[in-house]
């Protein structure tokens, strides 16, 4: 028998309503481990967005326990909760650009706000705007970019800083199939090489489809099914591989062992 | 992130907002009310230290020979009063000068009775007491005399000068609060504005701290250019007002002037204006920040 992973995030027995209302999720009790894959799907109005709203800390829930890298996250003070962001990456529906900012700014912002070395800076954001194909629109703002640039930047925005929880909310929904795997693809460099846990809500099965054996959380209602098993307990194959691999160069390159 | 990052966080605003220009305003009215207090307390100051050390003393007598004895005797007994350092018996006919204004030239008739005068010089300024002291003195030698202490002609001068110095504190009491105001609604106003960018880099891992900075700087620079403006016709206002007084010559206004400290003060007024409004922008994007996750 295997020892059992950390938890990077446990959910028990989550309950979220806005206000008087109903609850939008009920009873959701599940694990994520470390350097797991997850897509989370559900009809549209099933609660994909409230959770994911929680996962992000965006949004405290109404009853329940949220651990997150082994904290309590009901608790946490307000004033401790930057370091844990600064650990997730977030690709938001609506992008949530900052409309005066270039694209470049953008991308560059989780790791400016972390302090990061301008020289670093400069480096990781021009290969990561190189990867989604944005070179030559650094400098757009947002207003100048179409849906599917503006999606890039988002993406590139969450992924820069190596987070150890990226979750994307319909990340491909806004690209054509060709981008949407290589975002895909961007992905699982990331949850591969830097293994981090990758959260992808979405309602694109052909997305799913590329990855053999997806782990899934299903929605239904603000309430969670695990039809693949792979919620309470680590699951064998936590990483996707694509079944089109894909020669470009990858943003994410191993520390040593390449 | 460096200050010139921070700074681009929010869109620049050009001095578009009422800001500026409140506090333009604001610390312009500020400048004039400091300046109008500080004068006027120099001036009382002045008026005080030529006054509040000197009394005079009338002698009231018809006959001119029998006056001019009893002034030389009240003089004679003053002399020998310990608090008295000098003393002059003003000549008559300064005496018919000073009163020709008002009498005209028949001031200097022996039809009109003037009483003899005694300029008195003390030591220090004289207590109620030591008036007393020198009053009974003279009834002793000279019965029929009066000390006026000068400085009591000039009670209700100086007491309407403090009512008017605490006017100014008051009026700049009055324009901090609603400098503060002004930058709490301002600032409020462009949280609000900027929410969304707020709420984004609050996700992305920003602090509190941060963010305020950001907004803090903003308020700044738009504070500092609205005080420079303030200050600007602030002492514009002031040197004019100077000009128009200079030009009444008189004797006691020509007391209310500012010196090198009165300057320094107003030359601190823009940069407590400035600290103000950041302070104020500071808790106010603290508390705002306060109520999100």
């Amino acid at each position: 028998m295997t020892e059992r992973a950390s938890e990077i995030v446990k959910f028990d027995n989550v309950g979220l309503r806005y206000g008087a209302d109903q609850e939008v999720l009920s009873d959701l009790s599940f694990t994520l481990f470390p350097g797991s894959f997850y897509f989370l799907t559900g009809a549209s109005g099933a609660g994909k967005t409230s959770l994911l709203k929680l996962l992000y800390l965006a949004q405290r829930p109404s009853r329940g326990g949220i651990r997150m890298f082994g904290r309590d996250m009901i608790t946490l003070p307000r004033g401790d909760l930057p370091d844990f962001r600064r650990r997730l990456g977030v690709v938001f529906q609506d992008f949530r650009l900052v409309a005066h900012l270039s694209a470049f700014d953008n991308v560059a912002l989780p790791l400016r706000l972390a302090g990061t070395d301008e020289a670093r800076v400069l480096k990781a954001v021009k290969d990561m705007l190189n990867w989604v194909n944005l070179s030559d629109r650094a400098e757009a703002r947002p207003e100048q970019l179409s849906g599917g640039e503006q999606q890039r930047v988002a993406i590139a925005r969450a992924v820069i800083a190596r987070p150890q929880l990226l979750i994307a909310d319909e990340p491909t929904g806004n690209v054509d199939p060709e981008m949407a795997l290589k975002l895909l693809r961007l992905f699982e460099a990331l949850n591969n090489r830097v293994g981090t846990t990758v959260v992808v809500a979405t309602h694109d099965v052909q997305l799913i489809q590329n990855v053999p054996e997806p782990l899934i959380m299903r929605l239904n209602k603000g309430r969670l099914s695990d039809p693949t098993g792979a919620l309470r307990y680590p699951p064998a194959r936590s990483r996707p591989t694509t079944r089109a691999q894909s020669p470009d160069r990858n943003p994410f390159p191993r520390e040593s062992g390449e | 992130m460096n200050a010139k990052q921070a700074a681009r966080l929010l869109p620049k605003t050009r001095f578009g907002g009422p800001i500026p220009w409140v506090i333009a305003i604001l610390i312009a009215l500020v400048v004039i009310a400091a300046s109008g207090g500080l004068a006027l307390r120099n001036l009382a100051d002045n008026a005080r230290a030529d006054l509040s050390d000197a009394v005079t003393v009338q002698i009231i007598e018809a006959n001119p020979q029998t006056r001019s004895e009893r002034a030389q005797a009240a003089a004679s007994a003053l002399a020998s009063q310990p608090i008295v350092t000098s003393l002059r018996i003003v000549p008559e006919d300064e005496l018919v000068s000073l009163l020709e204004p008002w009498l005209g030239a028949s001031a200097g008739s022996q039809d009109v009775p003037i009483p003899a005068l005694i300029d008195v010089e003390l030591a220090s300024a004289a207590s109620a007491s030591e008036i007393a002291g020198l009053q009974a003195a003279l009834d002793r030698a000279v019965p029929g005399t009066k000390v006026d202490a000068q400085s009591t002609w000039l009670r209700p001068v100086y007491d309407a000068l403090a009512a008017l110095q605490w006017l100014a504190l008051a009026l700049i009491t009055l324009v901090a609060i609603a400098t503060a105001g002004a930058v709490w609604l301002a600032a409020r106003s462009a949280f609000a504005n900027h929410r969304e960018t707020v709420e984004i880099i609050h996700l992305l891992g920003g602090t509190d701290a941060q963010v305020t900075r950001v907004f803090q700087r903003s308020v700044g620079l738009e504070a500092t250019f609205g005080a420079l403006l303030g200050v600007a016709i602030g002492t514009a206002a002031v040197w004019l007002l100077g000009q128009q007084f200079a030009a009444l010559d008189s004797g006691m206004v020509g007391g209310a002037t500012l010196a090198l400290e009165d300057w320094l003060i107003i030359a601190a007024i823009p940069i407590a204006g400035i600290v103000l409004a950041m302070l104020t922008a500071r808790v106010t994007i603290s508390l705002a920040l306060r109520a999100m996750l």
